[in-house]
């Protein structure tokens, strides 16, 4: 026994096998598996001082901007995208990107993440791995730290590989109020980029879909972006960050919430001319695919030029271009005039967009 | 986008709207059926109506594949997911479309179908190939566009020995139900429904050519334009329609001589015809019955059939009183005739076919045109 006991060494833990491993119950049971891969895989990437705390909750300093107490903006988006990776991004960087942007949005400036991971049995660790690195990436690049988390493992065959939770928390400050129900007529519809090119990209890796384009997915952070636009003081009424169900659905909840119309222009609307080939040869309407990019910002007619330029200053905003107008309109329709001097209403979705069959 | 956005130069489709505007004789109403669903789409998306005058008025047709599939054979899909465990393959569209107690593809699947959306028949073989222990059925609608691949992929299962793939033949015929248009008492008989001549579908016409079409020009007196989705071939073709009746003329015009021939892709038609028969009778959404009109599968590939491998039989089943889809898939009535429309059948919750696929009339209607009703 003597012998023997001279080779364990105390306190040893086999590291995690990030080659070949794969998620098993006990990283969800509470054991030594479950602090093992918290402390070797996330505290490892997304490590700062508030998720070394190693509490059950974030102890965390009131929130002020530029010195002034301000109001909380909190935001929560789960992500259950398939494929986990996809041209352009992944699960975990989109995680961080959906959910600072959701806080942006309300002009806030974001401060700090929450993430919950649901990970099912057998999930590989390396795929792990990857998306927690991303996370850390996109979470440092937007300079959101993510200040607490949670795991959980459910048997195989209960989740699809990951599905990542993160809640986001921005400080307001007083005096700015942007939201879906301050459109008025006059103001001007703004788009910082081309449309679909997120929705095309995970379409075109789908299974099922033996369909290979060279479309890069659009996520990213934008409050950089929108750092810039408040900064210019032009009258923006409302920014919104236009994902499921893409141009179409953001517009028409915000005329809803306003009780406005729009009226669109049909030429004025930005589509890669990849991202439209796609979508004919799929039977998908670009307006209606989801974007992870790309900012709609209403803003009041007088001060447009101003946002214009202070949008296309910056990397992420350099194709912003004006599509519309706020109009008024009793039933609240999103219309569209088109390249013939037609007009049609752009609707909800109904459902999924599915394929037209011929 | 080359090759297509020429086709949607919004100037030209202008000049287009001013020479029909010139070529209308004053005191004369023409009124042109586009049969296709994909017409009726381009027309409702681009807003082409708004470009034609007062006096052209387009008849949306029955050409929506998913809008003629009667309750019955989408009841036989959901049976064979639900019922017999078949993976059930099928095109996007087609899971909307609501059957028999309030069940639809898409709501079988959450009672646990195993229905699967595809793009093509490739995808379905390709489900078949990796699941040899499962049934996977392709759930085959469409006209003739739709037709030549299946049969391609009925004799490439038979190639490989694939014996766990069959295929539910829904695929109908496009003359057939033109003849049943221009046969029925509202056309012929009545004059309730006038109609001065049609737009013909280009994607059905580069698999059977434009010569299906002549004997509707000669024994019917109505002029037939062959015309591609894209919106200019559609005012292309409206402006050949207005010129023929008013020199009282009904022939046979090819818009889209791009890709349309007189007889058509010759392979494409071999192998329909190697591997589908015709239906003695089919029964249609809007239509009711139609002899002749629709295909299945011959018996050299019967244990591809299946009908015929788990012993479907087929139960009409009557569409909802209230719903007048079959009135507006003869032309007979518009999507804003009906009471329901945009009330209690919306695309969210469509009550009859035309309302489900964005090619249906209400659908398109709704989705595109509906402030029209209302200002």
């Amino acid at each position: 026994m003597g012998e023997a006991q001279g080779k364990i060494r105390r306190g040893y833990v086999r590291p995690l096998d990030l080659k070949h491993g794969r998620v098993d119950m006990t990283h969800g049971s509470g054991g030594r598996a479950m602090v093992q891969l918290i402390s070797e895989l996330f505290a490892r990437h997304l490590g700062n001082d508030y998720l070394g705390q190693g509490n059950d909750g974030a102890v965390l300093p009131a929130p002020t901007f530029d010195g002034k107490p301000g109001r909380l903006v909190m935001s929560t988006d789960c992500h259950v995208v398939s494929p986990l990776f996809f041209p352009g991004g992944d699960i975990g960087c989109l995680s961080v990107h959906g959910t600072v942007n959701d806080v942006a949005v309300m002009g806030a400036k974001p401060l700090y993440l929450a993430a919950g991971f649901i990970l099912e049995e057998g999930f590989a660790l390396a795929d792990l791995a990857r998306i927690v690195e991303s996370m850390a990436g996109a979470a440092k690049e937007a300079g959101v730290p993510v200040v607490t988390g949670d795991t959980k493992v459910v048997e195989r065959g209960k989740g699809d590989g990951i599905f990542i939770t993160t809640t986001g928390v921005g400080v307001l400050p007083d005096g700015l109020d942007l939201g879906g129900s301050l459109a008025r007529p006059g103001d001007v519809i703004l788009v910082s980029g081309s449309l679909g090119d997120h929705g095309v990209a995970i379409m075109s890796k789908r299974e099922n879909l033996s369909f290979d384009a060279p479309i890069e997915s659009d996520t990213a952070a934008l409050n950089g972006l929108i750092d810039a636009m408040l900064a210019t003081g032009a009258g923006l009424r409302c920014l919104r960050d236009p994902t499921r169900g893409g141009l179409a659905a953001t517009l028409n909840e915000i005329a809803t919430q306003s009780g406005v119309g729009m009226m669109l222009h049909e030429q004025a609307i930005p589509v890669k001319p990849v991202v439209a080939a796609a979508c004919e040869f799929l039977g998908l309407d670009p307006l209606y695919v989801a974007n992870e990019g790309k900012l709609i910002a209403i803003c009041a007619g007088a001060d447009v030029e101003r946002l214009l330029a202070a949008m296309r200053a910056h990397p992420l905003g350099r194709g912003t271009v004006r599509i519309g107008e706020v109009i008024a309109d009793d039933h609240h329709f999103v219309q569209m005039t088109t390249a013939f001097g037609g007009k049609r209403i752009v609707d909800w979705l109904a459902g999924d967009q599915l394929p037209r069959i011929c | 986008m080359k090759y297509i956005d020429e086709f949607r130069d919004g100037e030209l489709a202008r000049n287009l709207g001013a020479s029909i505007a010139a070529t209308v004789q004053p005191g004369r109403n023409y009124s042109f059926m586009e049969f296709c669903g994909g017409h009726t789409h381009a027309i409702s998306r681009y807003g082409l109506s708004d470009l034609l005058p007062s006096t052209v008025r387009m008849v949306h047709g029955p050409g929506c594949p998913v809008c003629v599939l009667p309750i019955g054979r989408v009841d036989l899909a959901i049976r064979l997911a639900l019922e017999q465990g078949v993976i059930l393959c099928t095109y996007g569209d087609t899971l909307r479309v609501p059957a028999s107690d309030g069940l639809s593809l898409m709501k079988a699947k959450a009672r646990g179908g195993d229905i699967r959306m595809v793009y093509s028949t490739i995808d379905a073989l390709q489900i078949a190939r990796d699941n040899p222990d499962r049934e996977v059925v392709f759930f085959a609608i469409g006209f003739e566009t739709t037709t030549p691949p299946t049969a391609v992929a009925i004799q490439q299962a038979d190639a490989e020995g694939l014996k766990n793939f069959s295929v539910l033949c829904c695929h109908v015929l496009t003359p057939a139900a033109i003849s049943n248009i221009l046969e029925s008492p509202e056309v012929r008989q009545w004059g309730t429904v006038p109609l001065d001549g049609f737009i013909g579908p280009a994607h059905v016409s580069t698999v059977i050519g434009s010569r299906p079409y002549e004997f509707f020009a000669e024994e019917y007196r109505k002029p037939v334009v062959i015309a591609g989705f894209e919106p200019l071939d559609v005012m292309q073709a409206i402006l050949m329609l207005v010129r023929q009746v008013n020199e009282g003329r009904a022939e046979v015009e090819n818009e889209f001589a791009r890709a349309v021939t007189r007889d058509g892709n010759l392979k494409a038609q071999d192998r329909v015809a190697e591997v589908f028969e015709l239906r003695r009778e089919f029964e249609w959404r809007g239509l009711s019955v139609v002899p002749y009109s629709a295909l299945r599968i011959r018996q050299r590939y019967a244990s591809f059939d299946a009908e015929r491998r788990f012993n479907l039989d087929y139960r009409s089943v009557p569409d909802n009183k209230a719903c007048e889809c079959g009135a507006i898939l003869r032309g007979v009535k518009r999507p804003q005739d009906c009471k329901i429309f945009g009330t209690v059948c919306t695309p969210e919750n469509p009550i009859g076919s035309c309302m489900v696929s964005s090619e249906g009339a209400c659908a398109a209607h709704y989705s595109y045109g509906r402030y029209k009703d209302m200002h």
